[in-house]
């Protein structure tokens, strides 16, 4: 104990007094404070202020905003983008999670190959991705073409404006956050303890569910949290490929605050909002036991 | 051996449709029909109208002036950050770790509302100042974490053995720090930059009427109606990027031949 405060002692002497450590942190305290933490705060004021009659907002203290979010109307929205991000989660984790799986079973030279292959996409915008499911789907596009060639179908299914469509478009657009994660969940596994549950007699099936599985779980997860927090936000992808027919809540902040220009109302949305994700988060944490998102970066 | 055959069939099988709408808007960005759904034969016009477009072009100069400007002060402040809170614990910087880092916590479309309240409260006119602001908020994350990753993995007895022998705390940053995580410090800028050149969500709420970013503009332009010059738009991308990547391959490529022909 004492020699490791003597060493702590002689280094902060020779870093020269403290001095360059608090320059060194002023940058982040600063911009943190200023553009984060009362950014935020000002979120949650807002939240209980009242919407003024003209322009702006007026300081009389209201619970208002939040009894409106009970309306039927916004619960609805509520339930129906927590059911498209539940949709897409589940769908994303049984897509990619075998894709993270065998991915890092494969030699070095493959796992380059297909980090980059999974990379690419993600380089190219995403909206341009999305453009070329509008091509996809559309009423005799690609897809209605490639079924009507086949014979399984008789007549364009017209995909485009429903809900498969945005739910494909959620699927693509965070399907890479899924397999990053479980991958690096998985390459970091020994694999020599599933030999050895082999050896012991498990059947591929058990020593599959009760040692690799257990093992990826945190990778797993993390894709679940990385996946399910952004898809409550991704309004644009519920815009484009389903028109107008899928309201989110991300649709509605967004056009209380540039139409409705109810600030109030759109910060006491992204307050329920945020409790709703910082539970999910909350979850993660007590189930793994720790604070790093596997594979985040 | 079945057994070996299947994962990479279910690997290609899952990537291949990953490639199949970026594939056809290159496809149809030669198409000469105004109509996806119709093949009228090989032309350039998209590109030709591409070229011509003032907006996009605009657009694309203002995204890259974006990403610039903000990467450059999410490096800054997250590098410096990083090395101060590993070099001093503290609980209050645990803290304010946690905080700088709630902008990748939470769903974008909250960022995007909160900035625009503040901004409007503090009365920054909104334009390049807000955006750049806004971007380097959700940057910081990136480079910070990178960095913090590295510095974990460092030596820490190099910076001792320097300060022992004499280097300023400036020198021991320059010459032992830095190098040591400038490989963090750049994977997180690539990162950032790759995030903040493809942001729609919070750009549409900080953007100005006068300013208008590549994603802003090219979301617009699918809502109002389809061009086909948004495919050629889609091909340039995907080539730069194909260009970019085999530019750092070859570049990796160099490296190592030139450190295998002087090993010290």
């Amino acid at each position: 104990m004492k020699s490791t405060e003597g060493a702590g002692m002689k280094k902060r002497k020779v870093s020269g007094g403290g001095q360059p450590q608090w320059l060194l942190l002023a940058p982040i305290y600063i911009f943190t404070i200023l553009f984060v933490i009362l950014p935020f705060l000002y979120m949650f004021l807002l939240s209980v202020l009242s919407r003024a009659k003209v322009w702006g907002v007026e300081f009389d203290f209201t619970l208002d905003n939040y009894k409106r979010i009970l309306e039927p109307l916004y619960l609805s929205t509520f339930a129906e983008s927590f059911r498209l991000a539940v949709i897409s989660t589940i769908l994303v984790a049984l897509i990619g999670y075998p894709y993270g799986y065998f991915m890092a079973r494969m030699n070095a030279v493959w796992k380059k190959r297909m980090l980059l292959l999974i990379m690419i996409p993600f380089w190219t915008s995403a909206l341009i991705r999305l453009y070329g499911w509008i091509i996809v789907f559309r009423s005799n596009g690609v897809l209605d073409k490639f079924l009507m060639g086949l014979h399984i179908t008789a007549e364009p299914l017209k995909l485009l404006y429903t809900y498969p469509a945005v739910v494909v478009g959620m699927i693509y657009a965070l399907l890479p956050f899924m397999i990053l994660a479980v991958y690096s969940s998985a390459e970091k596994m020994d694999w020599t303890l599933v030999e050895a549950s082999r050896d012991l007699g498990a059947s591929s099936f058990r020593a599959f569910w009760t040692v690799t599985f257990k093992l990826t779980l945190p990778g797993l997860l993390s894709g679940v949290v990385l996946t399910f927090i952004p898809s409550m936000g991704l309004f644009f992808i519920a815009d484009i490929l389903g028109g107008n027919k899928i309201v989110l809540v991300g649709s509605v902040i967004q056009e209380q605050i540039t139409k409705g220009r109810n600030q109030p109302f759109a910060a006491a949305m992204s307050v329920v909002l945020m409790l709703l994700t910082t539970l999910m988060i909350r979850l993660y944490r007590r189930i793994t036991g720790t604070s790093r998102l596997e594979g985040m970066v | 051996m079945k057994n070996r055959k299947w994962p990479f069939v279910y690997v290609g099988i899952v990537t291949a449709v990953t490639y199949i709408p970026i594939l056809l808007t290159v496809i149809y960005s030669f198409n000469a029909s105004r109509i996806s759904s119709v093949w009228g034969g090989f032309s350039l016009e998209w590109y030709r109208e591409l070229l011509r477009d003032r907006d996009i072009r605009e657009a694309l100069i203002n995204s890259l002036i974006l990403a610039l400007l903000s990467c450059l002060c999410a490096s800054v402040i997250g590098t410096t950050g990083a090395v101060g809170m590993y070099r001093r614990k503290s609980r209050l910087n645990d803290a304010l770790a946690m905080f700088s880092m709630l902008p990748i916590m939470i769903p974008e479309i909250i960022l995007g509302m909160v900035f625009l309240s503040v901004f409007s409260l503090m009365g920054l006119p909104f334009g390049m100042l807000t955006l750049v602001i806004a971007h380097t908020a959700f940057e910081i994350p990136y480079i910070y974490s990178m960095v913090t990753t590295r510095l974990a993995g460092m030596d820490k007895s190099l910076e001792e053995a320097a300060l022992d022998l004499g280097a300023s705390p400036f020198r021991v940053f320059w010459d032992v720090t830095f190098p040591a995580i400038l490989p963090g410090i750049l994977s997180g800028v690539m990162l950032a930059f790759a995030m903040s050149f493809d942001d729609v969500v919070i750009s549409i709420f900080v953007t100005g009427p006068t300013v208008n970013t590549l994603p802003v503009k090219i979301y617009t332009k699918l809502k109002t109606g389809v061009t086909p010059e948004i495919n050629a738009l889609a091909a340039v991308m995907l080539g730069v990027t194909l260009l970019l990547l085999a530019g750092a391959a070859l570049a990796g490529k160099i490296k190592t031949v030139s450190e295998r022909k002087c090993p010290e």
